[in-house]
């Protein structure tokens, strides 16, 4: 184990799939000379030369869908879009192509793709480039949607996308990049599909993915001081959507909140709630909350965005008052 | 650097020196075309074929010519009018028409459709049902091959077809762009049949000579006469050997015309009688039959000979479609992902979210 960042963690593992595997090339706006934007590619560009990391013009549409192609004829292509806002430019490519290509043509071509993608607000980028938009992409059956929260998970998850055959999408967070965490040495691959109880509890569960996890993790240490015994679980990955992990804390907790850092309506936290509530109905001791998004377009203005994201606080107020519904006494 | 050049061709006369086995050939595979399309609208009309189902009608010599330019190692990407292309490539009738009947023995397992033909064998990597959608991809795997292998004359090249219409898209124009910067082989060929759905090529393009829209790119254009199945087919050769030689890409536009509406379903009342006699005249079968015929590649009896054999062909391949199993429900979940993972949920509707 070595304790290094999340944009260290993601670093590394794109070299060390470049070094294991001459098919994987990574194709991105800025990746190149520029570092990437977030310079999670720093210093591949020096190391395996423009070839394997290729800088693009300003198209996503085009070169999303240009990996999409590439990855038909067997490469395996790492796409770096800058924020996931500009995914939406290439959304027919993702969600019309690289989903159904295998389906539609009758299971004989693979597009063993990923996109890496950051989300988030709470950088004052104001309301085009602060988006959430995760669930638009775990909607659609043929893409998988992962969101790791630790640095391991993030190594994980990545080697794990790499070497899968499906189109992935790894959600990546602005303000994870500079958390720091305990990563395993060497191969360390996870399996896509699977939660992670990150911390065992008993009296309430918090499903969280991305940053929220990072912040639902907090606010459950300072109640373990109150002696308020909370567990989190971390969803990692969105589609598929490991339900039975999330039933069985519930059943165990009988309490349930979702923090998500996209907007409530028709969110990730919906579909949980939905299936704790079809999942573990008779073990419920009050309704499953969601703490998100306001529903505003993202301000500018510091106060207001402050006033429009999920945060500790809120989260905390919303588990105290679950708790107090069902007359909990500690 | 290639110099931004865009240069029209009005066609050929048909050269003596061709094989006549070639050129009848050629009339087969325009043949095979033909019948095999008025098969496909009257088993539309006879609900054998759901959803959309667009033909190659009146483009039989532009399908011909690409596809005897195409090497077998070459890779095709289509529109979602492509039973011709995928006939011509060498696929077989009774899988394809199968596919248009959604059973277990179409091109895609009865998954794709009329608009989503593929064939890994043949290098034809799909057609493709929304507009420009294989743009993209097509340059996708021009990139591979770059990405691969220097150019050379022994080199695969990709040939990407689009209608007029897909001309307009944006990511024509990104895909076009990216090809020049990336210098690709691949060659893109504007299968131009003067409409898209309804909407003719003057009002939907700010330059409508489609083959100067590369010009911005500084990729060179070539306008050529579809109903000249051999200058197809020599414009194309030319462009997938500067492709495949100097990985420079080019556009090609090929001009036809639409003989019946957009799809099987559209009268296509927004066209005179005018237009109709106009497309009438072009039509490329009677006209390369007669060609045929005053050049002595062929005479009347073994004109009507091929067509006998072909609407036999494709009576029979229409007979053995229908014998193929339509796909079990069972199968529902079948290739929906490539690598299996863990908690993919497989219910169909009503079913419960969680195992209890």
């Amino acid at each position: 184990m070595t304790v290094i960042s999340y944009r260290q963690a993601l670093h590394d593992t794109l070299r060390a799939e470049m070094l294991r595997d001459e098919d994987v090339l990574l194709i991105g706006e800025e990746i190149g000379l520029f570092e990437g934007s977030y310079k999670i590619t720093a210093g591949l560009l020096a190391e395996f030369g423009p070839r394997r990391v290729r800088d693009t013009p300003i198209c996503e549409e085009g070169f999303v869908g240009a990996a999409i192609g590439a990855a038909m004829l067997g490469l395996r292509p790492v796409v770096e879009i800058m924020t996931i806002n500009f995914s939406l430019l290439a959304i027919d490519q993702i969600v019309n192509h690289a989903a159904k290509m295998h389906s539609m043509f009758g299971g004989q071509v693979r597009v063993p793709l990923v996109i890496r993608t950051p989300g988030g607000g709470g950088q004052q980028l104001a309301a085009t480039h602060s988006q959430n938009l995760e669930v638009w992409y775990a909607h659609v059956p043929g893409l998988k949607v992962l969101a790791p929260a630790t640095p391991a998970d993030a190594k994980g998850m990545l080697t794990a996308a790499i070497r899968d055959d499906d189109p992935v999408i790894l959600l990546e967070n602005l303000a994870l990049y500079n958390t720091n965490g305990e990563v395993p040495d060497g191969d360390h691959t996870l399996d896509i599909g699977t939660a992670s109880v990150l911390k065992p509890g008993r009296d309430l569960t918090v499903v969280a993915y991305s940053r929220a996890t990072v912040v639902a993790l907090d606010v459950a240490r300072r109640l373990d001081e109150e002696g308020i015994s909370v567990e989190v679980v971390d969803l990692r990955s969105l589609r598929p959507l490991d339900r039975d992990t999330v039933c069985a804390s519930v059943r165990k907790t009988s309490r349930a909140v979702v923090l998500e850092d996209d907007w409530l309506s028709y969110g990730i936290g919906a579909e949980i709630a939905a299936t704790i509530g079809e999942g573990a109905f008779d073990y419920l001791d009050a309704p499953v909350r969601r703490v998100a998004a306001a529903e505003v377009p993202l301000p500018y203005a510091k106060p207001l965005e402050l006033a429009a994201l999920p945060d500790a606080a809120a989260l905390t107020r919303v588990i105290r008052d679950t708790l107090d519904a069902t007359r909990f006494a500690g | 650097m290639a110099e931004p050049s865009s240069t029209a061709v009005v066609g050929t006369v048909l050269g003596t020196t061709e094989e006549p086995e070639t050129l009848r050939g050629y009339y087969r595979q325009m043949m095979t075309i033909r019948v095999f399309e008025q098969r496909a609208a009257e088993m539309y009309t006879k609900a054998k074929i759901g959803g959309y189902c667009h033909l190659n009608l009146g483009e039989e010599a532009t399908v011909v010519g690409l596809m005897a330019a195409l090497r077998a190692t070459d890779y095709l990407f289509t529109s979602y009018r492509e039973h011709g292309y995928a006939l011509a490539r060498g696929a077989e009738p009774v899988r394809i028409m199968a596919e248009l009947f959604g059973r277990t023995g179409g091109l895609s397992g009865g998954r794709g459709g009329s608009m989503h033909l593929f064939d890994p064998q043949l290098r034809l990597l799909g057609g493709y049902g929304i507009v420009g959608g294989q743009i993209p991809p097509a340059t996708g795997a021009a990139l591979a091959l770059a990405h691969r292998n220097g150019p050379g004359p022994d080199r695969e090249a990709v040939m990407c077809l689009l209608g007029d219409g897909a001309t307009n898209i944006g990511a024509f124009h990104e895909c076009l762009n990216l090809a020049a910067v990336w210098h690709l082989p691949i060659v893109y060929v504007i299968v131009n049949n003067q409409l898209g759905m309804g909407t003719t090529v003057e009002a939907a393009a700010g330059e409508p000579e489609l083959f100067r829209r590369g010009c911005s790119y500084r990729i060179p254009g070539q306008r050529v006469d579809g109903n000249d199945v051999l200058a197809v087919r020599k414009a194309a050769r030319a462009a997938l050997d500067r492709a495949r030689g100097e990985h420079q890409p080019m556009l090609l536009e090929a001009v036809s015309y639409r003989l019946r509406g957009h799809s099987v379903v559209d009268p296509a009342r927004y066209r005179s009688d005018e237009d109709n006699q106009r497309a009438r005249a072009l039509d490329p079968l009677p006209a390369f039959r007669a060609q045929l015929i005053d050049t002595g590649v062929l005479d009347a009896p073994a004109a009507a000979g091929i067509d006998a054999e072909v609407e036999q062909a494709i009576a029979e391949a229409v007979d053995a479609a229908d014998r193929s199993p339509a796909p079990a429900p069972e199968t529902l979940f079948d290739h929906v992902y490539a690598t299996a993972v863990a908690n993919t949920y497989q219910g169909l509707p009503g079913d419960p979210v969680v195992s209890p």
